[in-house]
């Protein structure tokens, strides 16, 4: 019979061991000469099982050939080239319990980046609604509303996570307040636990809202590109002016506040845009010398006309950028010690525990965005596009709507995605950029596959080196 | 697995049913001794099963072996020669309601 290697990858270590990645199941091997062998001959066309191994018969490793190859059938790595694919794998139960829900407390900002997707160009919301504009702020009635709407929806769950969203979160801290306490009272009455987080722009932070968001355990993300060149390059007042030098006196004192009451790590958030600094670079000034623990960075989301978007030649710079940064990030865990690298700390993560998406995000799934007047969709990102609204916090979810975008998004229905190693940890990438570039969110992101391939690529390869070096490295990651 | 090191949670979950599966298709194999979570005596797919139980008697079968006599024609293919009854001799067990009581009454047949 005749057998074919399934999509996978290979990659090495430091000292050029085979590793192997299988993109059905998500799971990582290191290999040998002999299993090496074996994958080789399978991959590509196949081979007819039986001759392969019976041309071998002679060897003195026979007996441990076919026995390999048994292990490698069984592990999903060949498999019988006429097999009868498995069913596709179904939509959880429906209607999924939400875990997060995401309040987008205001679409107001008192900055105006130039390449904000909430403001510029690549804003999706409708126009005005009938009867007037969107309200700017969320009242604290629709944020208790739409915790208790969280609480009704969300099950069995005993954590839920409230995230709040701008615009600029703390310019409606009536919201936040309200809808945290109101979370908390929740949370008592019903035995069950709560967690806030919050994306800022730091240049609101006052000495009281430090307090308050250290007293409550905030998950704090601030947006912020760098030193005051990368700053000030896009992240400036209305009036041009930038906004480095307000931002930073604050950011120490939260950082600082927050470390002496032991609170959660506070991240930076990166935007990359073309002519930013190194990655490097950025990262040793946000983690060196602001003192954040964790840096993130993203790629700027936008239709590929800006004067600010990254085209083919940047992503090569970025890619070398963040192998430089994943470098630093072995080294330290070949030590035993944590790196502030976001990114790749989340990819490692998901790699170690062999996560493999049927969906992109949990956007639609276990998360929803809720607009300021109250509506709901897939995520922040979509919050006030009316197509792709999924009910109100007063009515509920459109569960119908909500099944049949997931049943549309599933990676199935994907199918430019099936041959790619990537897929488990991709799933075909933000349903918000696959609709402002391909103006459906159900569609794969097929413009950054190489993109994609070569982030998953330096995963693996920085996942091999801390393997052979400190696999107890990965013992942080056991646990979801 | 000599040739491959499952590293990640996935490939270690994959592994350990690759070598449940082996230990289970070894067990089949192995006459002695039947692992304990093995049924004691027949198998619903084999009836009428074992000849003997694991202790070497016939107490702990699952149903008495006087019903394989009717197993050996009727309903399975237990080799044992037993009349044809479905074409030259259909009354051949006619005589016996219950093997397990009068199995004796049963008639010779001679060819």
């Amino acid at each position: 019979m005749k057998y074919r290697a399934v999509v996978h990858r290979r990659f090495q270590d430091d000292d050029g061991a085979p590793y192997l990645y299988v993109a059905t199941s998500a799971s990582i091997m290191r290999l040998d000469e002999t299993s090496t062998e074996i994958l080789t001959a399978f991959q590509n066309g196949g081979a007819d099982a039986e001759s392969w191994l019976d041309e071998r018969s002679e060897r003195d490793d026979a007996a441990e050939l076919r026995e390999t190859f048994r292990d490698m059938v069984g592990l999903g790595i060949i498999r019988p080239e006429a097999e009868v694919p498995p069913p596709a794998s179904e939509l959880p139960p429906m209607p999924y319990p939400l875990g997060t829900l995401v309040l987008n407390v205001t679409n107001k900002c008192n900055l105006s980046c130039t390449y904000c997707y909430e403001y510029g160009e690549d804003r999706i919301a409708d126009g005005p609604a009938e009867g007037g504009a969107k309200a700017p702020m969320m009242s604290p009635e629709t944020a208790c509303q739409s915790v208790e709407f969280l609480f009704r929806t969300s099950g069995t769950r005993k954590h839920l996570n409230i995230t709040f969203f701008g615009g600029e979160t703390l310019l409606n801290f009536k919201a936040i307040e309200a809808a945290a306490k109101r979370a908390l009272e929740l949370a008592g009455e019903q035995g069950r636990s709560v967690s806030f987080s919050l994306t800022t722009n730091a240049t609101l932070l006052t000495d009281g809202l430090i307090k308050f968001l250290v007293a409550h355990r905030f998950g704090i993300n601030v947006s912020i590109d760098g030193n005051i060149d990368d700053q000030d390059r896009h992240r400036t007042f209305k009036s041009g002016q930038g906004s480095f030098d307000i931002i930073v006196p604050r950011i120490q004192k939260l950082i600082e506040t927050n470390k002496a009451a032991g609170g959660r790590p506070i991240g930076a958030r990166v935007t990359l845009t073309r002519g930013s600094a190194s990655v490097r670079d950025i990262y040793n000034f946000l983690h060196g010398e602001l003192g954040f623990a964790e840096v993130g960075f993203a790629p700027v989301t936008s239709a590929k006309d800006r004067d600010y978007s990254l085209v083919e030649g940047d992503y090569d710079k970025l890619i070398a950028d963040f192998t430089d940064l994943s470098d630093d990030f072995v080294e330290a865990a070949a030590r035993g010690d944590s790196h502030g690298f976001s990114n790749l700390n989340d990819l490692l993560r998901e790699l170690h525990q062999g996560i493999n998406k049927a969906h992109p995000c949990g956007a639609g799934l276990g998360l929803l965005g809720v607009s300021t007047e109250g509506n709901l969709a897939l995520c922040h990102r979509f919050v006030e596009s009316g197509t792709h609204e999924v009910g109100t916090i007063e009515d509920g979810i459109d569960e119908e709507k909500r099944a049949d975008f997931l049943q549309q998004a599933h990676i199935n229905s994907k199918t430019d995605c099936n041959t790619c190693f990537a897929r488990p940890h991709c799933s075909g990438g933000c349903y918000h950029e696959a609709y402002v570039r391909h103006g459906d969110a159900t569609k794969a992101n097929m413009h950054y596959c190489e993109w994609v391939r070569a982030w998953t690529d330096l995963g693996l390869t920085s996942y091999a080196r801390i393997m052979a070096r400190n696999s107890a490295f990965f013992e942080r990651y056991e646990s979801a | 697995m000599k040739h491959l090191t499952a590293l990640n949670k996935k490939a270690r979950r994959l592994e350990a049913l690759v070598e449940q599966t082996k230990d289970k298709a070894k067990a089949m194999t192995d006459p002695w001794p039947p692992p304990t979570d093995y049924p004691f005596g027949c198998t619903t797919m084999f009836a009428p099963g074992w000849e003997v139980d694991s202790s070497g008697g016939t107490d702990k079968l699952c149903q008495p072996i006087e019903r394989d006599l009717y197993d050996c024609y009727h309903s399975c293919y237990w080799p044992v020669q037993v009349a044809d009854a479905l074409t030259n001799n259909p009354d051949w067990a006619l005589s016996c309601g219950a093997p397990v009581q009068d199995w004796k009454s049963i008639d010779l047949v001679f060819p």
